[in-house]
């Protein structure tokens, strides 16, 4: 087992793919990079196709929304190769006001409902996805609750009115 | 009447392109009934007994975690984690408390660690034998489950030795323990680990050669590694499959690279299999217990959390006497203290499979953003594909062994 480490593994996609790959960081042992989004799906079938590196477990997707930054929201990828027992972190910047990014259903049934996921909270569009609905929140939602500026709850609430302490 | 839903029926699944005579049954399988153990929905279209296609839905009981975590100091979250797989409440404590400490560089005493191995692999003890006594009950054998939800009780009592509380534990601080373990629960435990295996035994005596419960459960659903791996399976019902993937091997977390435990794998990915994984992994859950015990008498007493003032809340004596506890008490409690700005990515072997913590912090009071990888939601999403083609009551057995535990499916 882990024969393949971060100095290694990030050698091969800097071979393969260059310039393509930047802002790598090593927080807490995980490799992460940080990739445009129109070379998503070539570098996630290149890590899961390789011979050698063999990510062919997609952990999870998920989004983060950072509001203050140009491009605001970022897509998340975790993939894992059971076998050299490493783990890569795969980041993507999408514009807030219009987020697409190409679907990985093509690679794996497994992001299926992870993207749905994605999309019910961040709104994150992923083109290419058989059936993007919401998952967890009701279909007449109209907002994406995830993002920052969607309040926890309604702030002009009296019910939870302290008039000695605030709220 | 018909204007007041119009939406939500254009999003409900509609049938038409392959049942063109409309001679198929469309079925609402959930969500409340009886054999879904939990919130959700299918909706089946059924041309007899045999499942031609399903949708399932979701998100009965969301209660968007994700959201508050955002808004909650970090010790505040460990009781949202309770509610995610509440059979198995303890292993999202650990895993959450393991998630900061990484974060914040703490390293815990081996005595914790090992006292944490206890409680998860108790809570996996309970998980499984929920998982399979109903699996026993859903298959028309009620006596097996009450044999075993004795033992679970029993479990629950050592539960309330060591936190006072049953399901929704909240076991634990960040850095340690709320208070040690007392002898009550050390004998408990100990108890426990005598008189569980044979009461395992008995209950293996009336399933594994059982000839109904065999032809009920031997080839159905039987998924192979290749699909699993697709769906991102993970836990049991990826080792069914014969694949030995398992965090706490993997990536062993609480010295967990210290116990000698095996991995039971199945062939098919059957119902039989999982079933089979599970009973074995609950002896090896034993094994592990008998070790950290051992290992336990070995450390010196009453450590029960790390040397961290100003993460661990100190006693209430220490708050009114001692100005330093005070201030630490303050700043604790107000959520004041300091978080490198980082992000972390933390697994544990849950009861269901790799229980993942995504935490981004800004080196604010609460996380940025905290994503639960759970693995129910994951591994749920097959269910739907797989059962098509699948007999109705094939495709019920096939959930409950799956175990889906509708809190972590919905978080």
């Amino acid at each position: 087992m882990a024969k393949l480490d971060n100095q290694t593994l990030i050698g091969h996609l800097q071979k393969a793919f260059g310039s393509d790959i930047s802002s790598v960081e090593e927080p807490f042992g995980l490799l992460s990079i940080q990739v445009s989004k129109e070379r998503i799906l070539s570098i996630l079938a290149f890590l899961k196709d390789d011979k050698e590196l063999q990510f062919i477990y997609l952990t999870d997707i998920t989004a983060v929304h950072y509001p203050a930054q140009a491009l605001s929201i970022a897509v998340v990828y975790h993939l894992h190769s059971l076998v050299n027992n490493i783990r890569i972190r795969i980041k993507v910047f999408l514009d807030g006001a219009k987020p697409e990014i190409p679907s990985a259903t093509s690679l794996w049934n497994g992001a299926n409902w992870m993207e749905r996921e994605t999309y019910d909270f961040f709104g994150v569009i992923f083109e290419g996805h058989p059936d993007l609905r919401r998952i967890l929140n009701v279909d007449e939602m109209e907002v994406f609750p995830m993002r920052k500026e969607y309040p926890l709850e309604d702030p002009n609430r009296v019910d939870k009115k302290d008039f000695f302490f605030g709220r | 009447m018909s204007e007041l839903r119009p939406k939500r029926m254009t999003n409900q699944p509609i049938f038409e392109d392959n049942d063109p005579q409309d001679e198929l049954v469309t079925l609402n399988l959930g969500p409340t009934h009886p054999a879904t153990h939990g919130v959700f929905q299918n909706v089946l279209q059924i041309d007899g007994e045999r499942i031609v296609s399903g949708v399932s839905t979701i998100g009965y009981i969301h209660r968007a975690f994700e959201k508050i975590a955002e808004h909650r100091p970090y010790y505040q979250i460990t009781p949202l984690t309770d509610r995610l797989n509440y059979c198995s409440s303890p292993i999202n404590n650990m895993g959450w408390h393991m998630t900061v400490e990484k974060l914040l560089g703490i390293e815990v005493p081996k005595r914790v660690q090992y006292m944490r191995v206890i409680v998860m692999e108790l809570a996996r003890i309970a998980d499984h034998i929920i998982c399979n006594g109903i699996l026993g009950v859903d298959t028309g054998a009620f006596s097996g489950f009450l044999y075993v939800m004795q033992e679970r009780e029993f479990i629950y009592e050592i539960y309330e030795e060591i936190c006072g509380a049953r399901l929704t534990t909240n076991i634990g601080r960040i850095g340690g323990f709320e208070r040690d373990f007392n002898e009550v629960a050390f004998a408990k435990i100990r108890q426990f680990v005598k008189r569980y295996p044979p009461v395992l035994s008995e209950f293996e005596d009336l399933f594994n050669r059982n000839r109904i419960f065999i032809d009920r459960t031997s080839g159905v659903a039987a998924v192979d590694p290749e699909t699993a791996l697709s769906y991102s399976w993970s836990g049991p019902l990826l080792r069914a499959t014969g694949i030995d993937y398992d965090v706490r091997v993997n990536e062993p977390y609480s010295s967990y690279e210290e116990f000698d435990f095996d991995i039971p794998v199945g062939e098919n990915g059957d119902v039989y299999d999982r079933y089979m994984v599970r009973n074995e992994e609950m002896r090896q859950s034993i094994r592990i217990i008998e070790q950290a015990l051992n290992k336990i008498e070995q450390e010196p007493k009453g450590i029960f959390h790390a040397d961290v003032p100003e993460i661990y809340l100190p006693p209430k004596e220490e708050v009114y006497n001692n100005m330093e506890a005070l201030i630490y008490h303050f700043k604790i409690v107000m959520g004041e203290i300091d978080t490198p700005k980082s992000e972390v990515y933390h697994a544990v072997e849950g009861a269901n499979g790799e229980l993942g913590f995504y935490l981004i912090s800004d080196g604010g009071r609460a996380p940025y953003r905290l994503h639960f990888r759970r693995p129910s939601f994951i591994n749920y999403q097959m269910y739907a594909p797989m059962s098509r083609g699948m007999l109705l009551s094939d495709a019920i057995i096939n959930m409950s062994s799956l175990n889906v535990i509708a809190g972590e499916l919905d978080a």
